[in-house]
């Protein structure tokens, strides 16, 4: 049977619009990891708790796909909840390289942003970007659980966007 | 609204041949306040000269009671103070010869009316014999402070010996009797919160440490806390004790040098002090001979340099 | 045949989901057993003490909250009672009375987040989002006082930075109803569960003579026993004037702890409805404090009771407006030592149940 697709009458345009869907692969592939991020647990200190309670039944960050895993090796992202040290940093980063690709991560509060209240002080990385490459910045002391889920969908709107544009969103 | 009349209740009171100088240059900045300088003030007697004066305000008084009291009230007093620091009852323009400030503030009262009557005229002589009032009110005052600081007991009244006092000779005994009397180096109540404090030997510290547990009248069983401190000629660790079933407080302090600072570890004693004397170690750099695991714990193990010390420089500050 | 065994060091390592933190512990493992166990902190330390150097007073309070960032307001009352009796201030009454009723909730709060993580650590899910939920109420309620939901820096040296608002008081009275309804529902779900009876009873067991040598404080002393608690023992505040009794059990194991700390909630609750009683109808709510504080030169060591033990900040001052030594007396550190050992022939799952029955919180370890 061959497919004509010079003369479709309105009935089948309709029924074709409504069943059929046409994207490319980066589209879909932008919308599936977006959706179904799982961040490793990362907390650190005082925004741990403000993570804890974005993830717990007032804020709920599981209707966004969103679900804590333990382990590095199946974790999408890493939120960075908290104050870096000088004695956690090749932790940091260690774990970072044992993520799989694609991988993204969230600095979230102002000490894993630019070290924060403990800018001063002698054993406090200033900023998480110094081990590994951020994506989303989220600034608060601690960030509000809805500053947070804002933030990741920040991180869902870039995802798509790289996906679908092939661009860095630094160069929009 | 300038500060009409400050007076300020005390002992050092100015005598009697300046009083009439004193008018005058108060008359020229358009006060007068008759400082009498002092250690203390007190409330009672300005309120006597509100009563009496008129116009002093009383609550500019009292602000006076804290620090910062404003320039403008001592503006009379005058470089002859400095000299006579006697107990001279004063009487500008009045001239009553009494011991009390009360009559003083008075006087002073009296004085500052007829002051402002005539300060009228004179506003233009004001800023400048402000300026010069105040700066000599300024010198004054730390001159007659220096005073009464140095004459002490007679203003103030000595302090009662603190309630804990025969606390602090007890144990003061009993390690004596104990240890040995070399071992309380000084003894002394801390002022706040009246707590009996020991400097005792580094050398004898371990078996102070078994007679303040283990004594029936001290039993002092819980080390609430120990801490390092960096005072810039010598090193301290003070130890905070308490007894669970008397709840008296006891502090413990030891000095140590800096060059080379050791405390002998008391973590068979109490075992709470294990980690407590690692964080000294690890953030001070005091070593504790006669503890079972002594490293680094808060900072990296091969980190360099004690980071609490104040001469401290970290090695890598840019990251 | 015979069997040959190893020992196997595992690395309990700081990124784990039931450390509470960043704590890192080294086990030696035989199979199952731990043989030995050496907890390394340090990877959360940042300096507070050196900072507080250079800062006044003021300036130190923000970083209070972050140091046990889950009971904030106990750290903020230590700083700020410490420096007031250095000082000689005297607190209005309303300031006071708002400080007890802050730190009450926030003991309540603060042992919600212990239950429900505590819970979560031991495997079941549905207490942290019960306990998570009710403490949404609390945070709300300190959002209203004082802008911020988790470090809060609402305590000033003579008193407190902003007034109840309108009708909060009577929220709180709403609270305090609701919370009592709701321990019930905390008891009929977990406390009676026979799995989870079994994993606590007769686990990590001391005596009150390790306690008191270890010097640990809070639950973790009162499970044995010994009715040690600040707030009877050296009164702070106005705790004199309220009646409560000071929780104990007598197992001093986990489920001991567990008790005492819903026994605290309990009491805590019962505090807060006689101070919403008696709080009074208006008051200042800063005292007479000068503009830059100043403590005269000395040093003092004051302690209170947060959920976690016994909080205490020993200042030494030279009479200028920043600290010359400030130290922080704080709870986990001293309870965590007591850890390796408990831990000596437990078995691997039994570590969590441990760790998690001596409540520590890992900005107050490190500091």
């Amino acid at each position: 049977m061959e497919l004509d697709l010079e003369n479709i009458s309105l009935e089948e345009r309709r029924e074709l619009e409504r069943n059929v869907l046409l994207t490319t692969l980066e589209k879909v592939k932008g919308w599936a990891r977006s959706n179904s991020l799982w961040p490793l647990q990362f907390g650190l200190a005082c925004c741990a708790i403000e993570m804890m309670g974005a993830s717990s039944s007032h804020f709920d960050m599981d209707r966004m796909g969103v679900f804590f895993r333990a382990s590095p090796r199946q974790a999408d992202v890493m939120l960075v909840a908290g104050t870096v040290t000088k004695k956690m940093a090749p932790l940091l980063r260690r774990l970072y390289d044992q993520m799989a690709e694609p991988k993204w991560v969230v600095a979230m509060g102002s000490c894993a942003t630019a070290g924060g209240p403990y800018v001063k002080s002698y054993s406090v990385v200033k900023g998480v970007d110094q081990i590994v490459p951020v994506d989303v910045y989220i600034p608060g002391c601690p960030p509000n659980p809805a500053a947070l889920i804002y933030g990741i969908n920040k991180l869902q709107e870039k995802i798509r966007y790289e996906a679908a544009t092939g661009k860095r969103v630094t160069e929009r | 609204m300038k500060q009409d009349q400050t007076v300020r209740a005390g002992t050092a009171e100015p005598s009697d041949p300046p009083a009439a100088e004193r008018a005058e240059q108060a008359a020229g900045t358009n006060e007068a306040a008759p400082l009498v300088a002092g250690a203390d003030v007190n409330p009672s007697r300005i309120d006597q000269t509100a009563a009496e004066g008129g116009e002093t305000p009383a609550p500019g008084a009292e602000q006076r009671e804290g620090d910062g009291a404003s320039e403008k009230a001592r503006q009379t007093v005058t470089p002859e103070k400095q000299s006579d620091s006697s107990k001279q009852a004063d009487a500008p323009k009045g001239g009553d010869e009494s011991g009390s400030a009360a009559e003083g503030a008075t006087a002073g009262a009296a004085a500052k009316n007829e002051a402002g009557v005539k300060a009228a005229d004179s506003a233009d002589a004001d800023k400048e014999a402000k300026r010069k009032a105040a700066a000599e009110a300024r010198a004054a005052r730390a001159a007659a402070k220096a005073k009464a600081d140095g004459d002490g007991g007679e203003s103030a009244q000595p302090k009662p010996p603190s309630p804990n006092q025969p606390l602090l000779d007890r144990l003061v005994d009993i390690l004596k009797r104990e240890v040995g009397e070399d071992a309380v180096e000084s003894a002394w109540i801390n002022p706040i919160g009246d707590i009996p404090t020991v400097s005792l030997r580094a050398e004898r510290l371990v078996d102070c440490a078994r007679v303040l547990r283990d004594h029936p009248e001290l039993q002092l069983n819980y080390l609430r806390n120990v801490a390092g401190v960096d005072m810039e000629t010598h090193m301290e660790v003070v130890y905070h004790l308490i007894s669970l079933n008397n709840k008296i407080n006891y502090s413990i302090k030891v000095k140590t040098d800096r060059e080379h600072p050791s405390v002998p570890s008391v973590s068979e004693v109490w075992s709470t002090a294990n980690w407590n004397e690692r964080e000294i170690y690890d953030l001070l750099g005091i070593d504790f001979p006669g503890h079972p695991d002594l490293r680094r714990i808060l900072m990296p193990d091969d980190w360099v340099g004690y980071p609490l010390r104040k001469d401290y420089v970290p090695a890598d500050p840019e990251v | 045949m015979a069997i040959r065994t190893e020992e196997l060091l595992l690395n309990v390592g700081p990124q784990h989901p039931s450390t509470h933190g960043v704590l890192r512990v080294v086990v030696k493992l035989d199979g199952e057993v731990i043989t030995e166990a050496t907890p390394v902190i340090g990877y959360l330390h940042r300096g507070t003490e050196k900072l507080a150097e250079n800062l006044n007073y003021t300036q130190i309070i923000p970083y209070t909250d972050r140091m046990d960032y889950v009971s904030a307001m106990t750290n903020n009352y230590v700083l700020c009672h410490t420096v007031e009796k250095m000082m000689g201030i005297e607190v209005p009454e309303r300031a006071e009375f708002l400080r007890l009723i802050v730190m009450e909730l926030q003991r309540i709060a603060s042992h919600q987040v212990w239950w429900g993580t505590y819970l979560l650590d031991i495997g079941s899910l549905s207490p942290f989002l019960y306990a998570f939920r009710d403490r949404e109420i609390i945070i709300n309620l300190f959002n209203e006082l004082c802008g911020a939901r988790l470090t809060y820096n609402y305590m000033r040296v003579g008193g407190v930075k902003w007034d109840a608002p309108e009708g909060w008081i009577d929220k709180v009275k709403d609270f305090v109803k609701y919370m009592k309804g709701r321990l019930e529902v905390y008891d009929r779900l977990v406390t009676g569960n026979e799995i989870f009876l079994a994993r606590v009873k007769g686990v990590g067991k001391y005596d009150a003579q390790t306690a008191i040598d270890y010097g640990l404080s809070g639950a973790n002393l009162r499970c044995t026993g010994v009715a040690w608690d600040l707030r009877k023992t050296q009164p702070y505040s106005l705790y004199d004037r309220f009646e409560f009794d000071v929780a104990t059990a007598e197992e001093g194991d986990c489920w001991a702890r567990y008790k005492v700390r819903l026994e605290e909630i309990r009491q805590s609750l019962r505090i807060l409805e006689q101070a919403l009683e008696q709080f009074p109808p208006e008051g200042e709510i800063m005292g007479k404090v000068p503009r830059v504080v100043r403590p005269p030169e000395g040093e003092y060591y004051a302690a209170i009771e947060s959920p976690r033990g016994e909080i205490g900040c020993y200042i030494v001052s030279k009479g200028k407006a920043e600290p010359y030594r400030l130290k922080f007396r704080r709870p986990s550190f001293v309870n965590l030592q007591v850890l390796p050992k408990l831990l000596v022939g437990e078995t691997m799952t039994n570590l969590v149940t441990i760790l998690g029955s001596i409540d520590i919180v890992l900005g107050e370890v490190d500091c």
